[in-house]
C-alpha cells in the first residue's frame, strides 16, 4: 500500500515542480485565465450546487477554476487564498465563511495585483478597495418577496402566521426576518403569532412545527414562513403527521429553492419558494471578463430573488435534481 | 462502592432525578394547559408526552451507551457523527436499490465498526478516550458527507418511512425501539457480572486487571455498544425526516448524551452509573426543550433558559445539597432502581 502512496506523492511533487519551472510568469496556459475559488465548504445542498455551477460556467468560458474547500473554517480559506497568490492566479473568488478578519490576506492579494470578487456573503472592512466586486443576493428582498406573495395570496383574509427562523444571530436571519415583516406591515390581516429557531435544519424544523401545532392548535395557524426550504420540508412532515394538509389547510412560503421543495410543491404540499440563485460563480466570471476588458467593475452585483410557484414546480424539479 | 462519600444513602436513589423530571413536566403543564391530553388517531397516540418520548429517543439511546462508556472513566464524543454516518449509509443503501433490511443492517454494522475503532484506540493503543473519540467526531461527519456527496439524501422507502412515522402498540416506532434497546442493555449488564466489571474498570483499571477482570475486552465492549446504539439513533433520526442530513444529523447530540448521564447521577470519574436514571435524565432534557419551545419566548432565550435550568438541576443533585437534604430527612434509606 505504502509504495502506491509514495509513487502518487512523488508524481504529484514532480508535477508541481515542472509546473513551477514553467510558470516564470503567471501560472496559466497561453491566453487562458486561471481563477482560484476559496469556497466555504460543502455544508449544504445549495453550497454544493454553487460550486458545481461555478465549475460548469468556468468550463464553458474556457477558464481554469481551482476550487479550495474551506471546510467551514476561516483559517483554511486564508491558507487557500495565500496559495492562490503564490500560484499567481489571475483572480480570486472568495465565499467568506465569516464576515470579519479578511483585511490582512486581502491586502496581500492587492499587493500581488490579483483582483478579489466576493461571492454570496459580505465582509466587514473599512477598506472597500480590498475587493473588486461582490456578487450576492439581497436577503431582505428575499423576505420581502415571500411576504408580498402571502399578502397577495390572502387578499385580506385574517391570517395568523408562524415563523421558522434560521440560526439565531446571523445577519442572514435578521434580514430575512426584516424583509418579511416589512412586506406584511401594511397588511393588518396578517400577524406573526409565533417565531422560533429551527436552526436551518429539517429535523429542528419538524420539531418546532410540532410544538407550534401543539401549543396553539393547527386550526389557528394559517401560514408558515420558513427562512429556508429545509426547515419547511421538516414542517410539512409535522403538519402531515398531525393530520393537517400543508399547502391547503396551512399555506407555506420559504426561501432557497432546493429541489425537494419543488417536489413538495408539485405534490401540492407547499405553495411558494423564493430562489437564492446558486449561479454566483457565472456572474462573478462575467464581472471579471468585463473588468479585464474595460478596467471597470460594479461594486455590487445583486442576484435576482425570483418567486417560484407550484405551476412550474415539476419542470424546475427535473432541471435542478442533478445540480444540487 | 456506591457509598464512598457517605452522603448518598441519606436520600433515596433516583429521588432528585425523578423530582427534576416531575418539575419539568409540571412546568410544561403550566405553559400549555392541555399538555397531558392524549388522543388516539389511526392506532397511534398523539399528545405532548408522546412527542417528548419520540424526540427524546435518540438522546435516550446515546445516553445509555454514554453511561456505560463514562462508567469506565471514558467518554465517547463520536456518537453524533456516528449517527450521521449510519443515517447516510441507510439512505444511500435504499437509494442504490438495496433492500431496506440490508440497508439498516449495513448502517448498524457501520456503527459497530466505528465503536470497534474507538475501542481499539482506547483499549489497545491506550489513547485517552476524549482524544481517541475526537478523531471520529471530526472525521466521521466528513465520512458521512462523502457517502451522501454533500447532499441531503431524501428517500421514500416504505419500511424506513414506517420507522419514522409508524406505531407499535400505539407508540411511535422510535420510542419502542429506544426503550427496548435501553431495557436490553440493562438486562445484559445487570443480569451478568458485566456491570460489576464496568464499574471496577472505571474505579481502578490496574487493580481490576490484577484481580482478573478482562479490562481491555470490557473497554472495547462498551465503545462497541455505544457505537451500535448511536447507529440505531442515526437510523431513527433519518427515518424521522425521511432523509439523511449528513451535516446536521446528531450535531452536538454527544453533549446532550453526556448531560443525560450526568443528570442521571453518573460520575465522570467513572465507576458509578445508572441506566434507568440516565433515561430519566435524557427525558428531563427533552421535556425542558419542549417547554422552552412551547413557552413562546423569543428564540434568543432558548440556550440561556436551558443553561439556567440545567444548572439548577445539577445544583439540586450536588453532594453539598444532598448532604443538606440528608440532615433534614435523616431516616430515608437507599432505594435501588
Amino acid at each position: 500500500m505504502s509504495w502506491v502512496v509514495r509513487l502518487a506523492t512523488s508524481a504529484a511533487l514532480a508535477l508541481i515542480l515542472t509546473g513551477c519551472g514553467r510558470s516564470a510568469g503567471p501560472a496559466q496556459h497561453a491566453g487562458q485565465l486561471t481563477v482560484g475559488f476559496a469556497q466555504v465548504g460543502s455544508e449544504s445542498g445549495w453550497r454544493s450546487a454553487e460550486t458545481r455551477m461555478a465549475q460548469d460556467a468556468a468550463k464553458q468560458r474556457g477558464v481554469i477554476l481551482k476550487v479550495a474547500d474551506g471546510q467551514q473554517r476561516q483559517e483554511n480559506e486564508i491558507k487557500a487564498i495565500r496559495s492562490f497568490i503564490a500560484q499567481r492566479v489571475d483572480a480570486i473568488f472568495l465565499a467568506p465563511v465569516v464576515s470579519t478578519g479578511w483585511d490582512e490576506v486581502l491586502g496581500e492579494a492587492r499587493e500581488a495585483k490579483i483582483p478579489v470578487i466576493l461571492l454570496d456573503r459580505p465582509i466587514e472592512t473599512k477598506d472597500a478597495g480590498l475587493y473588486l466586486s461582490a456578487v450576492a443576493a439581497d436577503n431582505t428582498l428575499e423576505g420581502r418577496v415571500a411576504g408580498e406573495w402571502l399578502v397577495g395570496r390572502l387578499g385580506g383574509k385574517a391570517c395568523p402566521v408562524v415563523e421558522l427562523q434560521g440560526t439565531v444571530g446571523s445577519t442572514l436571519v435578521a434580514n430575512r426576518k426584516k424583509g418579511f415583516q416589512e412586506a406584511i406591515a401594511k397588511a393588518a390581516n396578517i400577524r406573526i403569532v409565533r417565531t422560533q429557531s429551527g436552526e436551518f435544519t429539517r429535523a429542528k424544523g419538524k420539531e418546532v412545527m410540532e410544538g407550534f401545532i401543539k401549543a396553539i392548535g393547527g386550526a389557528n395557524i394559517c401560514a408558515v414562513y420558513a427562512h429556508n426550504d429545509d426547515m419547511m420540508l421538516g414542517a410539512i412532515q409535522a403538519m402531515k403527521e398531525a393530520g393537517l394538509k400543508p399547502g391547503k389547510d396551512i399555506l407555506t412560503v420559504s426561501i432557497d429553492g432546493v429541489p425537494d421543495i419543488f417536489q413538495a410543491m408539485a405534490a401540492g404540499e407547499a405553495n411558494a419558494t423564493v430562489e437564492l440563485a446558486p449561479d454566483m460563480g457565472a456572474r462573478a466570471l462575467d464581472v471579471l471578463a468585463a473588468y479585464r476588458k474595460t478596467g471597470q467593475a460594479p461594486k455590487f452585483v445583486q442576484t435576482p430573488s425570483r418567486l417560484f410557484l407550484p405551476d412550474t414546480a415539476a419542470a424546475e424539479y427535473a432541471r435542478r435534481k442533478g445540480l444540487y | 462502592m456506591t457509598d464512598l462519600l457517605g452522603w448518598r444513602s441519606r436520600l433515596p436513589r433516583g429521588g432528585p432525578q425523578l423530582a427534576a423530571l416531575a418539575l419539568a413536566l409540571a412546568a410544561n403543564a403550566v405553559v400549555s394547559p392541555d399538555f397531558f391530553h392524549l388522543l388516539l388517531r389511526d392506532g397511534r397516540l398523539f399528545g405532548s408526552p408522546v412527542d417528548i418520548l419520540n424526540r427524546g429517543a435518540p438522546t435516550v439511546l446515546l445516553g445509555v451507551g454514554m453511561a456505560l462508556v463514562i462508567a469506565t472513566r471514558g467518554i465517547d464524543l463520536s456518537v453524533g457523527s456516528v449517527m450521521a454516518i449510519a443515517g447516510a449509509v441507510a439512505a444511500a443503501g435504499v437509494a442504490h436499490g438495496l433492500p431496506w433490511g440490508v440497508s439498516i443492517a449495513l448502517a448498524l454494522g457501520a456503527g459497530v465498526a466505528c465503536g470497534l475503532w474507538n475501542g481499539l484506540l482506547v483499549a489497545i493503543m491506550g489513547i485517552q478516550p476524549i482524544v481517541a473519540t475526537l478523531v471520529l467526531m471530526v472525521a466521521g461527519r466528513g465520512v458521512a458527507q462523502l457517502i451522501t456527496s454533500g447532499r441531503i439524501l431524501t428517500f421514500d422507502e416504505p419500511h424506513l418511512l414506517w420507522i419514522g412515522g409508524g406505531a407499535i402498540a400505539g407508540l411511535p416506532v422510535a420510542v419502542v425501539v429506544a426503550l427496548a434497546a435501553a431495557a436490553l442493555v440493562l438486562l445484559m449488564v445487570r443480569r451478568t457480572a458485566l456491570a460489576l466489571f464496568i464499574e471496577a474498570v472505571g474505579v481502578n483499571p490496574q487493580a481490576s486487571r490484577l484481580a482478573g477482570v478482562p479490562s481491555r475486552a470490557v473497554l472495547v465492549y462498551v465503545y462497541l455498544v455505544s457505537g451500535l446504539l448511536a447507529a440505531t439513533a442515526g437510523v431513527l433520526a433519518a427515518a424521522d425526516i425521511r432523509a439523511a442530513d449528513a451535516n446536521n444529523a446528531g450535531l452536538w447530540l454527544e453533549l446532550d448524551a453526556i448531560l443525560a448521564v450526568v443528570l442521571g447521577g453518573g460520575s465522570l470519574y467513572g465507576g458509578r452509573f445508572s441506566l434507568g436514571l440516565t433515561v430519566v435524565g435524557a427525558l428531563t432534557l427533552q421535556t425542558l426543550k419542549t417547554c422552552i419551545l412551547r413557552a413562546g419566548f423569543p428564540p434568543e432565550f432558548n440556550l440561556i433558559a436551558m443553561a439556567g435550568v440545567v444548572a439548577v438541576v445539577l445544583v439540586i443533585q450536588s453532594p453539598a445539597v444532598g448532604a443538606l437534604g440528608g440532615r433534614l430527612v435523616p431516616r430515608l434509606r437507599e432505594v435501588r432502581l
